[in-house]
């Protein structure tokens, strides 16, 4: 099962094996007008790697993820997307950035006039693709999240765990290289949480640079017996790296 | 970028992400159409205004006359007295004596064919041509008491010089109201796509996440006011045509009330009203879009 077949082109430059990091933060820091949340960040994001960024509620972790997508831009230090200095790029460039790099939103945000099939083909629609030409792929994607017989239903009507997991179907549907999530396992049962971890663990075999942002330790317990993850934790404004003390 | 092709074409997906309408394209249709109905009816007055300044100006700037009336015995020296006279009158372009035959003609209406003109004491006739700027007629009536008693100046044509002025200004009007109305249209546009895009802020940040750039998420905005805009008018401009076609037929040449109509190819200009109205939309969505969504960065 590939969910990404036929989805954008797949040999970008950075797809190739040129070992190129994909996200990279240096002297990082982050305030929202107080004092700084974060500070002295500084890390690479090799492709095809898998981290898990933890620490308590209201580290930074959702901020920590805004500045990998561009959402949101660092008082302090640089922030390289693919290369491209965060700063330097303007709002079509973040634009087009958003179809490289798929993010699962914390709250799922998605549009509640539409229904869920439509919502998964949100960024084939916005990048002007035609959807009909991509159905047998949405289609995959939705078998692929388990989602087939709920195509039709709007998002008000869905589970915490089907949001979910229609979050991390349309975050995949550009085929991006990387794929950011933001506690995706954040209002979703034990079953549904490891059906989830499960999917992810499968894009990172398929090359996709994973990072999930969680607070929730024995999801990280179990993805390790599964997969070379490393995991990072913000503690004190800072990154760390977290070792077998978990 | 959000040009007029990607607008024509049709989109259905496109559509689709922005919700529904809400009451702020109600409001743009409701606002289009309004203003188209009151922009035939300011076309018809200027243009009906327009047609009154140029005839009445014509009429204006052909002639007056000159009636002299006397013994026959006398006629031709009064008449080469008034002449002279009108020669040396500032203002006056040109003045010719009426031969025989265009008094007969003129006086054919009334007496038949055949009348003969040299027996009778009909008065002659002198057609004066004025220059643009025109002649004191008070000053040319004192001199002719002196020189000529017999003459009677009739300038009937002038006390419309203060009409075609009028006409003149009206039509400057007309069009200052089209321009007006079109502000207007584009003031509710604004404030409703305004309120449109405010209302869907939630939306617009999903779209952005998902890869949308600003020129389409704009687009979306646009398309929708712009077709309405377009619809709107076409509705407004049906309703003031027929209007304009319900007045009672009157003299489009020499009244402004009962002319009012629009005459010829005159019919053909309230069809430029929708598309103006549309090109009108069209910028005041895009530039209210362009400033919510560089606010909304
Ligand atoms: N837009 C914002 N403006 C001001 N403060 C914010 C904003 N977003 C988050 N914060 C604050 O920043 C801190 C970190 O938030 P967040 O990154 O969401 O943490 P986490 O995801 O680890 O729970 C919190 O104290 C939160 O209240
Ligand atoms: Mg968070």
């Amino acid at each position: 099962m590939n969910p990404t077949r036929g989805c954008g082109t797949t040999n970008r430059a950075n797809g190739v094996k040129g070992r190129q990091t994909v996200i990279e933060l240096e002297n990082v820091a982050y305030s929202y007008g107080g004092g700084e949340l974060l500070s002295d960040l500084s890390i690479k994001l090799a492709p095809g790697s898998f981290h898990f960024l933890t620490g308590p509620s209201g580290a930074g972790k959702s901020t920590f993820l805004k500045l990998c997508y561009a959402a949101l831009l660092p008082t302090a230090g640089q922030v390289r997307l693919f290369g491209a200095d965060a700063r330097t790029m303007d709002r079509t460039a973040v634009a087009l950035l958003r179809q490289r790099v798929g993010v699962v939103h914390q709250d799922c945000q998605f549009l509640d006039h539409l229904p869920l099939i439509e919502n998964v083909a949100l960024p084939l629609t916005v990048a002007g693709r035609n959807v009909a030409h991509e159905e047998a792929n949405l289609k995959d994607l939705l078998q692929w999240v388990g989602l087939t017989n709920r195509a039709s239903a709007l998002p008000p009507e869905l589970s915490g765990g089907e949001r979910q997991r229609a979050a991390l179907a349309r975050a995949v549907i550009m085929a991006p290289d990387v794929v950011l999530a933001d506690e995706p396992t954040g209002n979703i049962d034990w079953e549904m949480s490891q059906r989830l971890l499960q999917l992810l663990i499968e894009l990172n075999r398929m090359g996709k640079t994973i990072m999930v942002a969680t607070h929730d330790l024995s999801l990280i317990r179990a993805a390790k017996t599964q997969v070379q993850a490393r995991v990072l934790r913000i503690k004190n404004r800072r990154l760390q790296l977290a070792g077998a003390d978990l | 970028m959000t040009d007029l092709s990607g607008l024509i074409q049709s989109d259905a997906a496109a559509d689709r992400v922005v919700p529904p309408a809400g009451f702020t394209v109600q409001l743009t249709l409701f606002s289009a159409g309004a203003m188209a109905f009151l922009a035939v009816f300011a076309l018809a007055l200027s243009l009906a205004a327009g047609r009154l300044a140029v005839h009445w100006g014509t009429e204006l700037a052909r002639s007056s006359t000159l009636r002299i009336s006397a013994h026959a015995e006398q006629m031709d020296t009064q008449v080469a007295a008034a002449l002279r006279v009108l020669e040396t009158t500032p203002g006056v372009e040109s003045a010719r004596a009426l031969d025989t035959t265009e008094q007969q003609a003129l006086l054919e209406p009334w007496f038949g064919p055949g009348l003969p003109i040299d027996m009778l004491p009909v008065p002659r006739l002198i057609e004066i041509l004025e220059t643009g700027a025109g002649y004191d007629a008070p000053g040319l009536r004192l001199r002719l008491q002196g020189e000529v008693p017999g003459a009677v100046l009739d300038d009937h044509t002038r006390y419309r010089r203060p009409l075609v002025s009028a006409a003149a200004h009206l039509r400057v009007l007309g069009w200052l109201s089209i321009l007006l109305i079109s502000g207007t249209l584009a003031a509710m546009v604004t404030l409703a796509a305004n309120a449109a895009l405010a209302a869907n802020s939630q939306v617009i940040g999903v779209l952005r996440l998902v890869g949308a750039t600003d020129a389409y998420i704009a687009r979306a905005f646009v398309r929708r006011f712009t077709l309405r805009a377009i619809t709107g008018a076409a509705v407004g401009m049906m309703l003031g045509l027929a209007g304009i076609w319900l007045l009672p037929e009157g003299d489009t040449a020499n009244d402004l009330l009962t002319g009012f109509a629009l005459t010829g190819w005159h019919w053909g200009l309230p069809v430029l009203i929708p598309p103006l109205a549309g090109a009108t939309a069209f910028l005041a969505t895009r530039a209210a879009a362009a400033r919510v969504l560089r606010g909304l960065a």
